[in-house]
């Protein structure tokens, strides 16, 4: 890294010294998991750049941003609508949350027995190591489960611009109700900030770049339906994490771009593994940069994962919000009923969430499902109970893993996906 | 053909060698801390065509000596079929790790269980155990089939268990009572992953805890089922590789 960012970390309050330890681990961890995998398709050095540059030419271009007046939102979660902050001329971008970071000053201010995302967040804003969350002019905090509700009281402290949205968790009128006057109290303070009066014009064009960002993410999913699959999980999986980061026009393109070369891909019956190869479909808790501990272990382990039933995945990015309306109203409800329709494990009952997997499964014609739970996130490992047991009535083998970031445990989870590999063959 | 199966445990290495569907040579030998120094050593003067490893080691065999694997789940399950062609559920405890295997009709392994990340219900926790109430493993097991009654340990982390047992020796409780305690909370947790991948008629207990009679004993008076163990059950996993190692077609 240059000395350019060196001076930029540091004008953003980075602990220059741990930064650099983060970084070096990143290096090492995405050179041993993802350079080291075979046939991958030349697009996917967008997103090596991407990785490399991560914290910083990416962190470079938000401060430009920042410099003409743009203003950048910090988010945790997928209930945050991105077409409202770009159309309030500001850019949203996901936080760190993917490592282990600065535990023990961590559980000064969490319980041990909390999740590895939430403890992660607070790792990365009490180690310093996060650039997106310090150069964010507003970080957004959403009530999804218990966990990250209770741990934002405890973040407020540490931060001096975090804005709490609250999330229903029943999908009911007034549950749509509640999202509905949170989405309009998320605007008016977006409107607050920016000083930019959102207004239909402003939010169609908005919702016009989203969706063209998800629609990119459709194709490419689409295309993993092949056998052999042209892409692997892990790729597929790195480009649903860039989605958070990226620039929205520049990622769309430069997904699209991959999709072009993985259509004659699989035109050529060309894939990164051999044809046959155990399809799997992974289902459960969000992969935030860089955990990419399980979908590496099922990779190197004779499988090809198909689909990523995840916040970071299908479930974050399925459907399109309705850009046929032109008026605020129309446009606001329109965006209100399609992040009304994510079936976030915070809900319920969660009934479609399983009809999903269903369907997912059968689109990508996958083998089995890995059930990916972090240890201490209770609405996901709660529903993987029933999510499981319905799978299997079905005859579609499941296996459920809980785990966290740490390394410690890969030995025993690699006999455990070996296991459930050498079943589906 | 001759062809070998190496299971790489924790503490033991285990090899068997099968020619023409029946066991021939076997060996075994202590894992110790180089355990493909070890491998390498049980190998010595061993003839055999073909090999297949399996045990928490086999990655780094499949590096050293450019041989295929398995896991240990499929390991057992073929293993366990060989001496008993019927069954359908088996119940492996090694040095540190437990899982209960179900198969379908044809053997295949159709579900399977297997303990977390820490030592405990296994063959690791029951060693210190035994150590922390001044037994040998032979004694251990001896002693606790003949308490009078069992004192429970609760906890199953091996650190607070150990704790915990030594406040019961400090009170003055017999270590049979206690020895038997210990053994009963490490069947409950076996019958647990056991029910949760259903048991179908007898189950066939293998691995090296499965050599201790009390723990036989137990299991069989938990789960109202017959217990089967083969002679030398520790060999199950490597006998299981064997047979996989592609021979027998």
């Amino acid at each position: 890294m240059s000395e350019d960012y060196r001076s930029m970390w540091q004008n953003l309050g980075l602990d220059l010294v741990a930064h650099d330890a983060l970084l070096g681990v990143l290096g090492k961890f995405y050179q041993d998991i993802y350079l080291a995998q075979k046939n991958r398709p030349a697009g996917m050095q967008y997103f090596d750049f991407v990785m490399s540059e991560v914290h910083g030419l990416r962190i470079r271009e938000l401060l430009d941003e920042k410099k003409t007046g743009r203003k950048v939102i910090g988010t945790y979660c997928v209930f945050v609508p991105e077409e409202i902050a770009l159309a309030g001329n500001a850019t949203m971008v996901g936080l760190c949350a993917g490592a282990d970071f600065a535990m023990e000053e961590v559980e000064k201010i969490l319980p041990r027995n909390t999740c590895a995302l939430i403890k992660s967040t607070f790792g990365f804003k009490l180690g310093k190591v996060c650039p997106y969350l310090e150069a964010s002019d507003m970080i957004v905090g959403e009530n999804t489960c218990d966990g990250k509700k209770k741990a934002y009281e405890s973040l407020g402290s540490l931060v001096s611009n975090l804005y709490v949205m609250d999330i229903p968790q029943m999908k009911s009128a007034q549950g749509r109700a509640l999202l509905k006057s949170e989405y309009r109290r998320f605007k008016e303070a977006i409107e607050k900030l920016t000083g930019v009066t959102i207004d239909g014009a402003r939010l169609k064009q908005a919702i016009e770049i989203v969706n063209n960002k998800r629609k990119a993410i459709h194709r490419l999913s689409k295309l993993r339906q092949a056998d052999p699959a042209p892409i692997s999980g892990l790729d597929a999986l790195l480009a649903n994490q860039v989605f958070f980061y990226d620039n929205p026009q520049r990622f769309t393109d430069s997904v699209n771009k991959i999709c072009d070369e993985l259509e004659k891909r699989v035109e050529q019956k060309q894939g990164v593994f051999p044809a046959g190869t155990p399809r799997i479909l992974m289902s459960g808790c969000p992969m935030a940069v860089p955990n990419w501990k399980l979908p590496w272990i099922v990779e190197t382990s004779g499988a090809v994962i198909v689909g990523e039933e995840s916040c970071v995945g299908e479930r974050g990015t399925r459907n399109l919000v309705n850009a046929s309306g032109n008026t605020l109203d129309e446009l606001m409800e329109a965006i209100i009923d399609r992040y009304f329709q994510v079936d976030c494990a915070i809900f319920t009952p969660n009934p479609d969430r399983l009809k999903h997997v269903e369907e997912m499964v059968k689109a990508y014609k996958a083998d089995g499902v890995i059930h990916y739970g972090l240890q201490f996130c209770q609405p996901y490992l709660m529903e993987a109970i029933p999510v499981a047991k319905a799978l299997e009535d079905r005859n579609i083998p499941t296996l459920r893993i809980e785990t966290d970031y740490g390394m410690e445990d890969v030995g025993q989870l690699k006999t455990r996906v070996e296991a459930f590999i050498e079943m589906l063959k | 053909m001759r062809c070998a199966g190496i299971d790489i445990g924790s503490r033991a290495i285990k090899l068997v060698v099968v020619e023409n569907g029946t066991i021939g040579e076997h060996r075994q030998v202590d894992t110790g801390y180089n355990p493909m120094a070890a491998a390498r050593k049980l190998l010595q003067g061993l003839a055999y065509d073909r090999i297949l490893a399996t045990g928490y080691g086999r990655g780094q065999f499949e590096v050293d000596f450019d041989a295929p694997t398995v896991t240990e789940i499929k390991a057992h399950a073929a293993g366990a079929r060989f001496f008993f062609p019927e069954v359908a559920t088996v119940m492996d405890i090694g040095g540190q790790d437990s899982k209960a295997i179900a198969m379908n009709a044809a053997g295949k392994v159709v579900k399977f269980e297997m303990n977390d990340r820490c030592a405990a219900g296994t063959g690791k926790f029951l060693e210190i155990m035994a150590k922390s109430l001044g037994f040998s493993l032979e004694q251990f097991a001896s002693q606790a089939l003949q308490a009078e009654k069992d004192i429970q340990v609760n906890s199953m982390c091996t650190v607070f268990a150990e704790s915990e047992v030594t406040s019961l020796v400090a009170r003055g409780e017999d270590r049979r009572n206690i020895a038997l305690g210990l053994h009963k909370s490490v069947v409950r947790r076996a019958a647990g992953m056991l029910r949760r991948v259903s048991i179908e008629g007898p189950v066939v207990f293998s691995g090296g805890v499965a050599k201790n009679r009390c723990m036989q004993r137990l299991m069989e008076e938990t789960l109202q089922q017959p217990i089967l163990t083969a002679e030398d059950p520790q060999m199950t996993g490597a006998l299981g590789a064997a047979m996989l190692a592609g021979c027998s077609a």
